[in-house]
């Protein structure tokens, strides 16, 4: 553990007196990949900002190793109509990063045909690439991709994890990712922890066994799939307050809550 | 030429070109109603400037700095919505200005110079202390111009990347203020905006690149000047008004130009 990219230990947080984060413990490795799962309101987004550094936790610990170069892809890029802004340019607004490094970060992400079109020109999966290409210009040990593939198509998202992973094995750096979908996660991801305030449950995602249609459905890239099959031993109400079931509630072994 | 209309053209023409380049931020970032109000403001300012005795445009630059972090506290505290926080302090200043300059009764000013300008009445001693605001302004803007552009595109994603987000802000309102300070005097308080945002919205529409669009501001905004100069010269119609009038003439014949395929 000790060369962790990232370790967070009992981290909690409390927004405008409601509880966001609920003792909540993370981490990354060097070339690990973890994947944040979630509903809506978990407080996935809250905890990233916390990895960040956007945001304070209120108690608990944060850990990043000396000199941790992140690089982020945030959720969503809303850049004014009335800005005359090139992909390129876009790439170039990262501190130090010259011309030739951004058309390189481009080519890599498979988007090197976009680097003179208008940023508010490019389709939901090509930003993602974009976005993908600028938290790579950093050289990162660690990237933190909020939503990777929100708004692409499920052939676009199939290829975007499967950019992830092979950045992921040519950099060595380790990935932290979020994603609001309990079933579509890479079969390559080490990790997948699920939040809803505090951590269900974490572990190994497992391996998805092909069904004949699905793989007539997305022939080759079926293999990057997985369904992540975690036994959820506990209930939630709407607000996302644990609900015991009637069996009794069975804590996992990441089960923090009392 | 007589050298009040000397000291009009310089004084206009810096206005000018460094409002080309700001003005752009203020329309990138939506913050003409932001402008505005700090503008309106101004007028406290000078207000104070003669109850203390001390140089206005100082104590313009001043009190619009004292405002926009004002601002920026109150906006973050989120009680209420932003353009409705603008609106109160718009007037109320505006109007507090007004007011504490009808109580100063051993001063005899020209109210209307302050609120439509008085270009053709500038002295050798607003010139120089124009030309030093122009210059400061041209040269904070060039040194942090890509990292204005890289917080104005994504202001997380430039936090990460490590740049000063807070200072980067702070420095585009104190480039405002002085922007502000600098116009008054020739276009008056309750027509700055107008030269910061007019002019970028008409380079707009034929730039490809920031600098296009902030350098076409520029040249459309020095036209303006000329313009309005020529026209108050020529018509004897107040300067200030002439050179907003310009401008947006100049905006309605780029709108009827083509855009480049």
């Amino acid at each position: 553990m000790s060369k962790a990219l990232l370790a967070l230990e009992s981290v909690s947080l409390r927004l405008h007196g409601n509880a966001i984060l609920d003792k909540v413990d993370l981490s990354v490795q060097p070339g690990e990949i973890v994947t944040l799962i979630g509903p809506n309101g978990a407080g996935k987004t809250s905890l990233v900002r916390i990895v960040l550094g956007l945001l304070k936790a209120d108690s608990g610990s944060v850990k990043r190793k000396s000199r941790l170069r992140i690089g982020y892809m945030p959720q969503k890029l809303q850049v004014d109509a009335t800005l005359p802004l090139t992909v390129l340019r876009f790439l170039m607004l990262a501190p130090r990063v010259k011309r030739p490094a951004a058309l390189e970060a481009l080519e890599e992400v498979g988007a090197g045909h976009l680097a003179l079109r208008p940023l508010q020109q490019v389709s939901g999966g090509e930003l993602q690439r974009i976005l993908l290409a600028r938290a790579l210009l950093r050289k990162p040990h660690l990237l933190v991709l909020d939503e990777p593939v929100q708004g692409v198509d499920v052939n676009g998202q199939i290829e975007l994890y499967e950019l992830i992973t092979r950045l992921r094995d040519r950099y060595g750096c380790g990935v932290l990712m979020v994603s609001h979908d309990l079933h579509l996660v890479m079969s390559t991801t080490n990790t997948v922890v699920c939040l809803n305030r505090h951590v269900c449950c974490s572990g190994r995602p497992e391996q998805v066994s092909l069904d004949p249609a699905f793989v007539a459905l997305f022939g080759e890239q079926a293999s990057a799939l997985a369904i992540y099959n975690h036994h959820h031993d506990h209930d939630h109400d709407l607000h996302g307050e644990v609900v015991e079931t009637p069996a009794g509630h069975q804590h996992g072994p990441n089960c923090k809550h009392a | 030429m007589p050298e009040f209309l000397i000291y009009a053209l310089v004084a206009g023409l810096g206005l000018a070109l460094v409002a080309g380049p700001l003005g752009s931020f203020v329309v990138w970032r939506r913050m003409a109603y932001f402008g505005d109000t700090l503008s309106h403001s101004a007028l406290l300012g000078i207000a104070m400037g003669i109850l203390l005795d001390i140089n206005l445009t100082v104590a313009v630059t001043a009190g619009c700095v004292l405002l926009a972090v004002l601002l920026v506290v109150m906006q973050n505290r989120q009680w209420l919505a932003s353009d409705t926080l603008l609106g109160i302090l718009a007037h109320s200043t505006l109007s507090l200005g007004l007011v504490v300059l009808a109580l100063t009764d051993n001063v005899r000013i020209d109210l209307m110079a302050y609120l439509f300008g008085d270009l053709l009445a500038i002295s050798t001693g607003d010139l120089g202390w124009m030309l030093g605001g122009v210059a400061v302004v041209s040269v904070l803007l060039a040194l942090l111009w890509r990292r204005l552009l890289a917080v104005t595109v994504h202001e997380e994603l430039a936090r990460v990347e490590g740049q000063p987000v807070t200072a980067i802000h702070m420095a585009l309102m104190l480039l405002i203020a002085i922007v502000i300070a600098v116009a008054m005097k020739i276009v008056g308080v309750l027509l700055i905006t107008s030269l910061l945002i007019i002019p970028p919205a008409a380079a707009q529409r034929h730039a490809r690149t920031p600098e296009q669009m902030a350098i076409g501001a520029s040249v459309l905004g020095c036209l303006a000047v000329l313009g309005g100069l020529g026209m108050s010269w020529n018509l004897d119609t107040p300067a200030g008004p002439s050179i907003v009038v310009c401008a947006a003439a100049l905006f309605m014949l780029v709108l009827t130009v083509p855009r480049r395929a």
